[in-house]
Formats: C-alpha cells, sequence, structure tokens
C-alpha cells in the first residue's frame, strides 16, 4: 500500500514536470487587421511581414510554438471592438498583434487597457495612442504622425525654404502630420504662409487647391496623401506644371513604394520622409528584402517592415521568458533589436518606437520608380506628452 | 489670396472639368432614371468597371486610347448582360425592390474588383496628344483637362441633337413623357429601353475611362462618385438632358467654387444646394414631365 502510493505521487510528480520541462509555453497571437475595406491591401502586407517573422526567427524561441488567430476589423471601429472583445475573451489570447486604423486603435484602446492584454500596434499612428492615451499594455512597433513628419522641419529649412504651404486630408492623422510639420519647421525659423485640409476620400479633384496652393506664393509645398488620393494629388500636381515653380514635399505615405508606380513619372523628384524604404543599405535590409521579394513575389513596402517588426518585437518578448499577459507587456516595452529599418528601441516612458526617419527622393530606376535615400535622421523620439503609464 | 483674373480663369476651368465628368455620369442616369423608372444604384459600379477596364486596356495595348475605345464597349457589354439577367425581370418589382438589387450589386463588383485588380489603387497615364499644358488667355491649363470639357461638349452635342432631331430622340422623348401612350401608338418602347440603356452604360464606362488618368483608380471609386451623380440628377430633374447638364454644371461650380472660398464648409455646401433646390422646386430644376 505505501509502495504504490509512493509510486503514485512520483508518477503525478513527473506528469506535472512533463510539461514544463519538454516543450515551452505555446502562445495564442489575436492578429486583428483590415482584410477588406479601403485598408485591405495594407492589412495584408502587415500580415505577410508578421509571418515572415514568426518564420525567420522561430529557431530563437526554445520550441515555443506561435498560433495566429485572425480577425478583420473591415476598417470599422465598432467591428474591431467587437473583434477585439472575442480574442480577449474567447479565443483567450496572449498577445494581440495589428491596426491599421486610429479611429479603430481608439475604439479598443480601453478596452484592451483594462482586460491588461498587450497589444502590438503595427500600424496606426495617432500622436495620442502613445501620448496623452498612452497604455503600459499597448506598445507600438510602427511610427507616430508626429515622429516621422518633425525631422522635415529643420531639414527644409536648411536646404534654404522659407515659405511653406500645407496640404492635407481633414481628420486626425492629416492634421497631426502637418501641425507637427509646421510647429517643427516655424521653430527652424521657417514661415507657413498657408494651407487647407481638404475633405477626406471625398475630395478627388485638387485642382482648386493646387491652384490656390500656387498664388499664394511659397518656395514649397508639403503635404500628407496616402493611397487614392496620393495618387490623385501627386499626378495632379504634375498636370498643373507646380512641380515646375514650387516643389513638392511631404510625409513619405505620399510616394510609398506601394503604390508610386501607379503615380508614374508624375512622382519624379518629390521629396518626402518615412520611417522605412526598400533601398536602405543594410545588411539586415538586404536579407528582409530578399526573403520578402521570394515568399511573397514583391518588394515590401514600410507596412511589411512594420508587420516584420511588430512579429520581431513578439519573438524577443518570448525570449526574455514572459509567460503570461502582464510579462509580456512588461517586457515588450523594453525590446530592442536591429529592423530592417535601422536599429529600434521602445521609449520605456511613453511605449512608442525610437527609429530612424529616412529623407528620400523617388527616382527612376530600372524600369520602375526606386527611393534614393538624402538624409537620415538618427534615432528619432517622440516627446512625453502627457503619457503616464 | 490673390483676386487676379487668371486664378479666377484657372478655377472656372477646374470647375467645368469637373462638371463635365459629372455631366458624362449623371446623362446616362438621368435618362434611365426617366424613362425605365428604374433606380440603378449601381450605375457608379459601371463607371468603376471602365476606369478597371480602361487601366487593363491601356497598359496591354500601350496606349490611352485603347482604354477610350474599350472601356465603353465593354461596359455596354456588362450592362446588355445585367439587363437581360436582372433589370428586365425588376421592371415592375417597384422601387424598393430595384434599390435592393442594384444596391447589392454594388457590393458584388466592389468584390469582382478586389478579386481582379486588387486592393493597391491603380493609376493611368494620359495619352501623349493631350500631356502637358496648353498656354492662352494668360494662363497655364492642364491640356488633357481640357480634353475632358471639350468631350463633354461633345457628347451634351450629339445628345441633343439625337433627342431632338431623330426619330430614335422622338420616340425617347415619347417614351419619358408617357410610356403607356407610347406604347398604345405601336412603339416598341421595351427595344427603345434596351437600347437607351446601352447607351448609358457606355457613357459611364466612358466617364471612367475619360476620369482615370486624372484621378487614381480604386476599388470604391463607384460609391465614391455616386452620390454626387445622384445629386445632380436630383437637382437636375428626373430624365431631361437639359437637367443633367445645369445640374452637373451647378454641382462642379458650387464644389470647386465651395473648396477654394470656403474650403470649411466645401464638403456640405452641395448638400445645402441640394436641400434648396428640393424647397423651391421639389421635381428638380428641369423636370422632362411637368
Amino acid at each position: 500500500m505505501k509502495l504504490s502510493r509512493t509510486w503514485l505521487s512520483a508518477a503525478a510528480a513527473l506528469m506535472l514536470a512533463v510539461p514544463a520541462t519538454a516543450h515551452a509555453k505555446d502562445y495564442k497571437v489575436g492578429l486583428l487587421l483590415p482584410y477588406s475595406g479601403v485598408y485591405a491591401a495594407l492589412g495584408k502586407e502587415i500580415d505577410q511581414g508578421f509571418e515572415l517573422a514568426l518564420q525567420t526567427r522561430l529557431g530563437e524561441m526554445a520550441g515555443s510554438k506561435i498560433e495566429i488567430v485572425r480577425e478583420d476589423t473591415e476598417v470599422k471601429p465598432p467591428v474591431g471592438l467587437a473583434k477585439t472583445r472575442k480574442l480577449i475573451l474567447q479565443d483567450q489570447v496572449d498577445v494581440m498583434v495589428g491596426i491599421v486604423s486610429s479611429g479603430v486603435l481608439g475604439a479598443i484602446r480601453d478596452f484592451v487597457h483594462q482586460s491588461g492584454t498587450p497589444l502590438i500596434v503595427a500600424n496606426a499612428g495617432n500622436d495620442d495612442a502613445t501620448g496623452a492615451r498612452c497604455s503600459r499594455f499597448i506598445t507600438r512597433v510602427s511610427f507616430s504622425n508626429g515622429q516621422v513628419n518633425r525631422p522635415m522641419g529643420d531639414w527644409l529649412y536648411n536646404k534654404g525654404v522659407r515659405k511653406v504651404y500645407t496640404l492635407a486630408p481633414d481628420y486626425a492623422a492629416g492634421h497631426q502630420m502637418i501641425e507637427t510639420f509646421s510647429a517643427a519647421f516655424k521653430a527652424a525659423g521657417g514661415t507657413i504662409v498657408g494651407g487647407e485640409f481638404t475633405p477626406f476620400r471625398t475630395t478627388k479633384d485638387f485642382g482648386p487647391y493646387l491652384t490656390k496652393a500656387q498664388s499664394a506664393g511659397p518656395d514649397a509645398i508639403f503635404v500628407f496623401y496616402a493611397g487614392g488620393e496620393a495618387i490623385s494629388f501627386v499626378k495632379q500636381y504634375a498636370s498643373f506644371g507646380v512641380a515646375d515653380s514650387v516643389p513638392l514635399y511631404g510625409s513619405g505615405f505620399l510616394t510609398s513604394p506601394l503604390y508610386v508606380n501607379a503615380e508614374g513619372p508624375a512622382a519624379k523628384g518629390v521629396v518626402t520622409s518615412l520611417h522605412y524604404v526598400p533601398t536602405i543599405e543594410s545588411p539586415e535590409n538586404a536579407a528582409f528584402v530578399k526573403a520578402f521579394s521570394a515568399a511573397y513575389g514583391h518588394a515590401p513596402s514600410e507596412y511589411a517592415v512594420q508587420g516584420y517588426d511588430a512579429g520581431q518585437a513578439l519573438v524577443e518578448a518570448v525570449k526574455s521568458g514572459a509567460t503570461d499577459r502582464a510579462a509580456l507587456a512588461e517586457a515588450l516595452g523594453k525590446v530592442r533589436f536591429t529592423s530592417p529599418r535601422g536599429p529600434v528601441e521602445i521609449d520605456p516612458a511613453t511605449n512608442n518606437i525610437v527609429q530612424n526617419i529616412y529623407i528620400y527622393e523617388t527616382v527612376q530606376g530600372d524600369g520602375t520608380l526606386t527611393q534614393k535615400i538624402l538624409d537620415v535622421a538618427k534615432a528619432v523620439r517622440d516627446p512625453v506628452s502627457g503619457c503616464q503609464k | 489670396m490673390t483676386a487676379d483674373a487668371s486664378f479666377w480663369i484657372v478655377q472656372t476651368l477646374n470647375a467645368l472639368q469637373l462638371s463635365m465628368l459629372l455631366f458624362l455620369l449623371s446623362v446616362g442616369l438621368t435618362v434611365i432614371f426617366g424613362l425605365l423608372h428604374f433606380v440603378n444604384l449601381a450605375h457608379g459600379s459601371l463607371y468603376a468597371l471602365g476606369a478597371f477596364v480602361g487601366v487593363s486596356a491601356s497598359a496591354f495595348a500601350g496606349s490611352y486610347w485603347a482604354a477610350f475605345a474599350v472601356a465603353p464597349v465593354a461596359v455596354a457589354l456588362v450592362g446588355i448582360v445585367l439587363y437581360v439577367a436582372l433589370i428586365r425581370r425588376m421592371r415592375n418589382a417597384g422601387p424598393m425592390n430595384q434599390v435592393l438589387v442594384t444596391f447589392g450589386l454594388i457590393f458584388v463588383f466592389l468584390d469582382l474588383f478586389r478579386l481582379g485588380w486588387g486592393d493597391i489603387p491603380l493609376g493611368m497615364a494620359e495619352p501623349d496628344l493631350f500631356s502637358g499644358r496648353t498656354e492662352f488667355l494668360g494662363i497655364v491649363y492642364p491640356t488633357y483637362r481640357l480634353f475632358i470639357i471639350g468631350l463633354g461638349l461633345v457628347v451634351l452635342a450629339a445628345l441633343s441633337l439625337l433627342l431632338s432631331r431623330t426619330q430614335l430622340g422622338a420616340i425617347v422623348r415619347a417614351g419619358v413623357d408617357n410610356g403607356d401612350m407610347a406604347a398604345c401608338l405601336g412603339i416598341n418602347v421595351e427595344r427603345v429601353f434596351f437600347v437607351v440603356f446601352c447607351l448609358g452604360c457606355a457613357l459611364a464606362g466612358l466617364a471612367g475611362a475619360v476620369a482615370a488618368p486624372v484621378l487614381s483608380v480604386t476599388t470604391d471609386m463607384g460609391t465614391a462618385i455616386l452620390i454626387p451623380t445622384l445629386v445632380v440628377v436630383v437637382i437636375g430633374g428626373l430624365g431631361s438632358l437639359r437637367g443633367a447638364i445645369a445640374g452637373s454644371l451647378l454641382i462642379g461650380f458650387v464644389q470647386t467654387f465651395g473648396a477654394v472660398l470656403a474650403p470649411q464648409a466645401a464638403a456640405v455646401a452641395v448638400y445645402a444646394l441640394l436641400a434648396v433646390v428640393l424647397i423651391l422646386r421639389p421635381a428638380g430644376l428641369f423636370p422632362a414631365r411637368g
């Protein structure tokens, strides 16, 4: 009798011990992206980048496996919130990754924060998400609207530009990008001679705005447009001949490699700033571009690298030994690694990424347009504006 | 802001260019509306189809003019399929069912565009003949935009000749005025409807191909243009060519000069105009039927 009890407890101890030593913890990731709607192309790029990072660095996680549960936000805040609830409550994910639209991020922020689930933001750039509404559970590996544009203020002034006219769509990101640039440009000594915020997504004809901008007599025009609006804007800018007298500068999404070829020759010579371009010369980027192109048949965009780095950040957090949600969030806030876009780290004060910003010109390559890097602003860090984690 | 003449001439041309694009779209919609009493919400999707087909055609043939020729034909063919498969059956189903069916078509087309052309916006080059800029009256203006204005005027002239001087035009006018009476007089109203529907589709396709070099070609371009087009049709009055051109000019000018003079109000200016017209002239400015 005594013997069998001893034997049983030994067996029980062994059963408990086996899972802990032989295989490491497996993680469940909720990947929440727009797979339909206006940002579907961006969702796909982020998804592909994320998958590639996990595949590439699978071997480093000591046997841990990562299971991905995908959900579609449809770029609608209420849908995003419902899917977030499902991922956190029903699927019990350890960590969430994704979010393209800042509108969706705003809608899910409180639920994510209160549930204590770590969220790696792979696009949404609203300054407030790592500013006044920051959370210790929300880590952003993409960019903030201000971060991308701030270095252009000094840079343009040093290039001899004194008077700038600004244009952007009339929504939160448009305002933040332009206001950050304007503040930096004015601080450097420049003057904003005028500007306009055009109705978001309903403006097809920029002719009236371009004519008005030209008549204000600026040295340069600085704009933020993305996607379809960027294509329309750049083409119409060229067709009105504004380029001959007033050069175009902007936020790098204007000439994103994702769609710059649809803009055609009109995009040549446009100078913008962004956190990633495929032509960065580093071994990490060369390997990334090669692996991504081989896997998906096209060169990676800044969105792909954001997905890739969301994956890298997760791998780093797993490697640190974090197993539960709180520990993962803690670990994510401290990661630092070498990204295809250069050295990156998470700012412990805001949980926003610290990264290089590349000022690049769109130039003609072999058959397609490519990016020529003119300057690099190193380790750009956002000010701690109201963030109390 | 500068108040010199050239600034206002350029803005007037901007307004005219937008008006003509709206006219190409709304004229098909309004005649189908007026003649068939059919609410075709998928008209915007046909415009987008014209743009997508145009992008592919011009890329395939290496010339803009391939798009110009192929897009209207292809969209008219799709129109024929729609007419035979759906619209003929829905003729007497009442406006609510028609709205539901054509509203559903919008989503079908959206997904077809995504499957066929992907989610990334596309662009198309201007024809070499009209690239660059033209100088006149002391201003410099993109030549392609002048081409759009010219094309709109040509279509307007052709349609008004067709309606006022030909037998088909007389039949269409009779059909819009009183379809039952026209049928009693031995006119095959159904066949006229079919021809008019195809023509409307072809014009939507043409508008798509013409707009593609100026705008970006996106899957949602059809839904984005639908509302302004419906506003044009309602302001102008259902079923009339005069209404379509008057409505297009009004919207084109209000939108352009709204953007110049009061940018904050530009988005609502069009709807304010719509409300005013509906209060003062509920049937529109130039209704086909008195």
